[in-house]
């Protein structure tokens, strides 16, 4: 794959446009630089390698995430974009025989300098692909990041829990029944159980990993809903195998082939008119 | 069939039946296999019924509550139930703690095909293979020679041995180390259960190994840890090996109330009536009494055990 290394860039992504001629001549179209609409880049993520012990997985993958905006990650299965959603807040430190080049910088600072890995996680939450409540009750569910962060103010923790469930909409199902089991909700219910106990500690950035994929249709709507009112308040990174969700839901893309980034863009772009053979022959179905 | 014709054609219809044909000899693999059945069934029988109807005569209150009397020919039992559950209480204080602890290292701390974790594993099988003899002379050239003496060395004036003798606090240590393989492999089987996605979703919230192992894993794989304890006091409770060397006491006229003590044990008692009897016939009763008491303590912790892994098990299926 080194000769796909050259094609790698975004179109926003200014800096490194100008340490690359090359690079430049790769993209043919220039659109708008992401400054026009006044938007903060979040995360910037350069030359990153990912490796499984011997298997690299991601291939000098840069990126650039803006703030309050949702970006998707696309690609078929294998592709490395769950790999690559799991750098952005050091979830791949628990995988043994894990190791990692380039840098990720969260406003500017790299997380993988910083000593303290739950501080990274708790400015960068995450849902995952299966919902994944604990076997506690919907209240603890919520309360267990603020608790593990050290927050002991029972008031503050019944406020916060209370808030964080209004704002994934789950608070008026739950209310009368927040001490039963997390496990007696529904698949849809628990995951926006997990949405909300994500964004109960307040976190900059939200990483969802295919969070709709066992859902039914109706489900996955009340999720997709939950993510465009909460890209308002968070920055939202969101890998999806539906490449109608992505389209429906997210600001920017980026399309991630055999652990290389082929194109990343507006939404609208990279599904009307991709620059990249490879990106239209995915997005039209002719293969992935 | 969506297509008759092709069948046909493929697989002439006269051959068919001959795939169907009875074998001969069908009937032996289960007439063995039930045979066993049987026989250990019987035997079982056989045990229980002896147990049950020789000693449900003596069992009484008064059986229950009192000491031995007239050299073991008559009284009760009590100090040996006494001593059983006191050194089962200290044994599970000293073994729940250690094999929680290296179950949790095995299985958080390591990867599971590790060199270090496969030779812990291979220990730990051999340790559960050891015959119990052993345990008792390890206890006492242990806990008694080494631990003991050099406790008396270190904190007494020397005028005599105080831990450096058979004593509760030994004999309940030996079955710890006995037992040890029991709790670790129940705890380990408890742990692993515990699916990945739950201590994902912890560490994702920025909790910290010790945080997650206190708050998500230890909760979820407690009713594992309590089976594992429980099968480590029943065969604790029937082990008489161990700790004839190391503590147990032919006859005691108190019951122990000190570490350095040395107790009656059910096992043991049943041990010295059977063979060291001045009046076989006469204790026969008692003896089977004995029996019978130690048998259903260990039945029932068992039953309990069954049953806090079945609800696990239920569990693990609703998740």
């Amino acid at each position: 794959m080194p000769e796909e290394e050259t094609v790698l860039e975004e179109e926003n992504m200014v800096e490194n446009e100008k340490k690359s001629p090359v690079q430049n001549e790769t993209i043919p179209d220039k659109i708008k630089p992401d400054k026009d609409d006044g938007a903060k880049t979040k995360i910037i993520v350069s030359n990153l390698d990912f490796y499984y012990g011997d298997s690299q997985a991601l291939f000098r993958v840069s990126l650039n995430i803006e703030e309050n905006k949702v970006f998707a990650l696309i690609g078929p299965s294998g592709c490395g974009k769950s790999t690559f959603l799991r750098t952005l807040n050091r979830m791949n430190d628990t995988i043994p025989g894990t190791r990692l080049s380039g840098t990720v910088l969260l406003d500017g600072e790299d997380i993988y300098k910083v000593r303290d890995v739950s501080a990274v996680r708790t400015r960068v939450g995450m849902v995952f692909q299966k919902s994944n409540p604990f076997p506690k009750s919907i209240f603890e569910n919520v309360a267990y990041g603020l608790k593990v962060n050290g927050i002991t103010n029972k008031d503050l923790i019944a406020e916060q829990v209370e808030n964080t469930l209004k704002k994934a909409y789950l608070w008026e199902e739950v209310k009368d029944k927040l001490n039963n089991n997390a496990y007696l909700l529904s698949g849809g219910q628990q995951q926006r159980l997990c949405i909300a106990r994500a964004l109960a500690i307040r976190p900059e950035v939200v990483l969802m990993d295919e969070p709709a994929s066992a859902l039914d249709p109706i489900s996955t709507s009340k999720i997709e809903d939950l993510i465009a009112e909460l890209k308002k308040d968070y920055t939202i990174v969101i890998v999806t195998h539906n490449m109608q969700q992505a389209a429906r839901v997210s600001d920017n893309t980026a399309f991630f082939y055999e652990g290389v980034m082929i194109e990343a863009g507006p939404t609208n772009k990279i599904f009307t008119k991709p620059d990249k053979k490879k990106t239209e022959d995915y997005i039209t179905g002719r293969f992935g | 069939m969506i297509n008759p014709t092709v069948t046909e054609t493929a697989a002439p219809a006269a051959e068919i039946p001959l795939a169907f044909k009875p074998k001969k000899g069908g009937y032996i693999p289960k007439g063995l296999t039930l045979l066993s059945v049987i026989i250990i069934t019987v035997i079982l029988a056989v045990i229980l019924y002896n147990i049950v109807f020789g000693g449900i005569g003596i069992i009484s209150v008064d059986f229950l509550t009192h000491p031995p009397e007239q050299g073991m020919e008559a009284g009760g039992i009590f100090p040996a139930i006494f001593g059983t559950v006191a050194l089962v209480i200290l044994m599970t204080i000293a073994v729940v703690p250690i094999g929680v602890l290296t179950a949790i290292y095995l299985q958080e701390f390591t990867s599971p095909d590790s060199r270090i974790t496969r030779l812990i594993r291979l220990a730990i099988n051999n340790l559960a293979g050891v015959p119990s003899i052993v345990f008792g002379l390890f206890g006492l050239g242990f806990f008694i020679g080494f631990v003991g003496r050099g406790m008396d060395l270190l904190f007494t004036d020397g005028s005599g041995p105080v831990w450096a003798q058979p004593a509760i606090i030994w004999a309940s240590l030996t079955l710890a180390v006995l037992t040890l393989p029991v709790v670790i492999v129940a705890t380990e089987e408890a742990l692993r259960t515990i699916p990945p996605e739950i201590k994902d979703a912890s560490y994702a919230l920025g909790a910290t190994k010790l945080q997650t192992i206190i708050r998500v894993i230890l909760p979820q794989a407690t009713p594992g840890i309590l089976t594992g304890a429980i099968l480590a006091v029943s065969r604790g409770a029937g082990e008489v090996a161990p700790i004839m060397f190391t503590g147990a006491a032919y006859y005691l006229p108190y019951l122990p109330g000190k570490l350095n003590d040395q107790f009656m044990e059910l096992g043991y008692h049943i041990y010295v009536m059977a063979t060291q009897s001045p009046d076989v016939e006469k204790t026969k009763p008692i003896l089977y009494g004995t029996v019978l008491v130690l048998l259903v303590l260990t039945f029932m912790l068992n039953f309990l055990a069954v049953i806090l892994r079945s609800k696990i098990r239920s569990k693990r299926v609703n998740a």
